[in-house]
């Protein structure tokens, strides 16, 4: 063979490894997909059960004249007693339960909450269609094997006729799972939703932003617009480098000993869950910021300065909203990067159980990636799926932050 | 020797530049007629641009760089006294580079930016008079005026430089220095550009850094050349180009170095 023959035959061997190795990872990347999507499909999804309620004045505890406070504190667990003797007439006691097990543990809340919205149904009947218990949704989804000895099975052969009965007369139908968007966690899948761990973190990112961003931008704009280059802002240089690659979970002890041990901040907040996140994001940003500050070109600092503008002038007037564009990428790349961070919010305690949605950065919450982790712990199959469908979540918000980021470079790039 | 009562408009003697240690400007004494344009050349690396940008301490955002000199301004003011802050120099001494550059932002922002900063409009419809009349000066309004809105570096090279003329012009210097300033533009801007320095001589002082020789004596009434960090010579620019006293100046206008 020829040298030219056998470089070229290099070559090709080249492309051959590179097209394989580009298949492998796409290949990887379709089945960690494939994975989640398929498992986390069925959160979207909830059985219910069709049934006649009679909003039996006798079992109500209010009227259709009470106020909505009142409807709220009263309680319906003897209403859902009744709805189920009314639609399942003839149960003795044990085979009671059993079907009480069927329906969602939350039906009173079901029932208070539709009579919250329609005060004067009480005394009238009414077909509503009622959740199952998570264990008959996985059995209805097929995710429970239905052939395997009755003392593997969470529902038990009773309840299997009845649910075939409920089947064959129609009564078994889903629904789209609005909870899992409207609710916080819940003990029972079935009602547990994501949104109290979307609030906590959106107010965690929040704080974040409107920590480090004009931390992080003054910082960068005074190192290196106004600051004399020397031994100590090489020494600032290398360390902003360093924190930049220190492990989350670093800033999470420094967030532990610093804000609650030593400051006194409140356990399990967003705000400390935020400042944690702003520790960890602010050398990004700063190191994006700085990158754009460099790309701004010297001649727009002499043009400024040579018609008598300060330096001070010079650099807010011009250089830093030249800078902005590769500035607000850069820290919305830090933001996505802090929202999928996991250890920090475990330190600083936002991994707790939290059934209300926080109202504020000073409420008790958890974020998207804990709420992810606290499911993936649960022993219940119907956990499995809110997990699943909770990463689908958190992967789409850092799709839509990373698209943003680019769009932003695109659309307010100044060109040269 | 510094003249008090001169028609000077900038009178420099004892000039030395450093740039850490090694010697930019060496023992430089020269002085700029009033209404005048002068013009510096030499060849590359002789000193000429690092002169010009002492004259409105531009040399001052360069850390290692090391002015010494008595440099007046008008005959009495002293331009690196303490007593004098850069920005109001730098209000009487306006300053256009070898490449255009515009702020990228609206041609109206461009010129008005100066005014704006220096407070010297008192109102909008001053600011506005102020830029359409330094558009004027710079003999790019017609060509702008129907989009002052429009991003500056959407216009050619040769506007663009022009914009930064009337930039300069629009905070009322009297002494306006050019690091060059054709030297990024093609023929018909150049030309366009000299005619302009030749109308603004009536009302300015212009010293003006340029590699080319025949620009040198078609606009400049007094050229200076540099080599080396000397000042070699300076005189009327007719002289210098045809006469020269010495033999280095005539070597280089002749183009046997540089």
């Amino acid at each position: 063979m020829s040298s030219l023959e056998k470089r070229l035959a290099a070559e090709k061997r080249f492309k051959f490894y590179g097209m394989f190795a580009m298949t492998l990872s796409l290949f990887f990347v379709l089945i960690l997909m494939y994975k989640i999507f398929s498992t986390g499909s069925g959160a979207f999804v909830r059985t219910t059960i069709n049934a006649d309620v009679y909003f039996d004045p006798n079992f109500i505890e209010v009227s259709s004249n009470s106020s909505k406070k009142e409807i709220m504190k009263a309680s319906y667990v003897d209403l859902a007693d009744q709805v189920i003797n009314q639609n399942h007439p003839g149960l003795d006691e044990e085979n009671f339960i059993k079907v009480r097990e069927m329906y969602t543990r939350k039906f009173d809340y079901q029932l208070r909450d539709y009579i919250a919205n329609n005060p004067n149904v009480i005394g009238k009947t009414v077909n509503l269609d009622i959740s199952a218990s998570s264990d008959l949704d996985q059995i209805v989804k097929g995710n429970y094997p239905r052939n395997v000895p009755e003392a593997q099975r969470k529902i038990n052969d009773y309840q299997l006729s009845i649910l075939d009965s409920l089947d064959s007369k129609g009564k078994m139908s889903k629904t789209f799972n609005f909870w899992f968007f409207t609710n916080g966690d819940s003990r029972d899948p079935e009602t547990a939703g994501i949104l109290g761990a979307l609030m906590g973190s959106f107010y965690a990112l929040l704080i974040c932003f409107s920590f480090a961003f004009p931390i992080g931008l003054l910082a960068s704009v005074y190192l290196e617009e106004f600051v004399k280059p020397g031994k100590i802002t090489d020494i600032i240089e290398v360390n902003i480098n360093n924190l930049a690659a220190v492990p989350s979970i670093v800033y999470g002890l420094l967030g532990l000993g610093m804000l609650i041990g030593v400051f006194g901040m409140p356990y399990q907040v967003p705000l400390v869950g935020g400042l944690v996140l702003g520790f960890m994001t602010l050398p990004t940003i700063i190191i994006a910021s700085r990158a754009s500050l460099r790309g701004v070109p010297p001649s727009i600092r002499e043009g400024a300065l040579a018609v008598g503008a300060t330096k001070m002038q010079t650099v807010f007037h011009h250089v830093i909203p030249l800078s902005l564009p590769g500035t607000l990428t850069g820290t919305i790349i830090g933001m996505a990067q802090a929202l999928g961070e996991t250890a920090p919010l475990l330190l600083v305690g936002m991994v707790a159980f939290v059934m209300e949605i926080p109202g504020g950065a000073f409420d008790p919450a958890t974020g998207l990636p804990s709420q992810i982790y606290l499911w993936s712990e649960s022993a219940e199959r119907g956990f499995l799926e809110k997990t699943s469908a909770g990463i689908m979540l958190l992967l789409s918000f850092l799709i839509i932050m990373n698209t943003v980021a680019v769009l932003v470079r695109r659309k307010l790039e100044v060109k040269w | 020797m510094v003249d008090q009562n001169s028609n000077y408009a900038l009178q420099t003697s004892e000039v030395y530049v450093h740039y850490g240690k090694k010697m930019a400007i060496n023992n430089v004494a020269l002085n700029f007629p009033k209404n005048e344009v002068t013009s510096l050349i030499g060849p590359s690396g002789c000193g000429k641009s690092t002169f010009l940008r002492c004259l409105n301490r531009m040399n001052d955002v360069i850390d290692i760089c090391n002015v010494k000199g008595k440099f007046l301004l008008n005959g009495n003011v002293d331009i690196y006294s303490p007593d004098i802050q850069v920005e109001t120099l730098r209000e009487k001494v306006g300053m256009v580079f070898q490449k255009p550059n515009p702020f990228p932002k609206t041609i109206y922002e461009n010129v008005a930016y100066g005014p704006k900063i220096h407070g010297i409009a008192s109102s909008q419809n001053e600011l506005d008079e102020i830029v359409k009349d330094s558009l004027h000066r710079a003999g790019l309004y017609e060509e702008v005026k129907d989009r002052m809105d429009d991003i500056a570096t959407g216009l050619s090279g040769g506007q663009q430089q022009r914009l930064c003329i009337a930039r300069a012009i629009a905070i009322r210097p009297e002494i306006i220095l050019m690091d060059e300033p054709c030297s990024a533009l093609d023929p018909i801007a150049t030309a366009k550009i000299e005619d302009l320095i030749n109308e603004l001589r009536e009302n300015y002082t212009i010293i003006i850094v340029t590699h080319s020789m025949s620009q040198a004596s078609r606009v400049s009434s007094k050229t200076a050349f540099f080599h080396l960090g000397n000042l070699v010579e300076y005189g009327e620019t007719g002289k210098i180009f045809t006469k020269p006293d010495k033999e280095q100046t005539n070597d280089y206008i002749t183009g046997r170095f540089g």
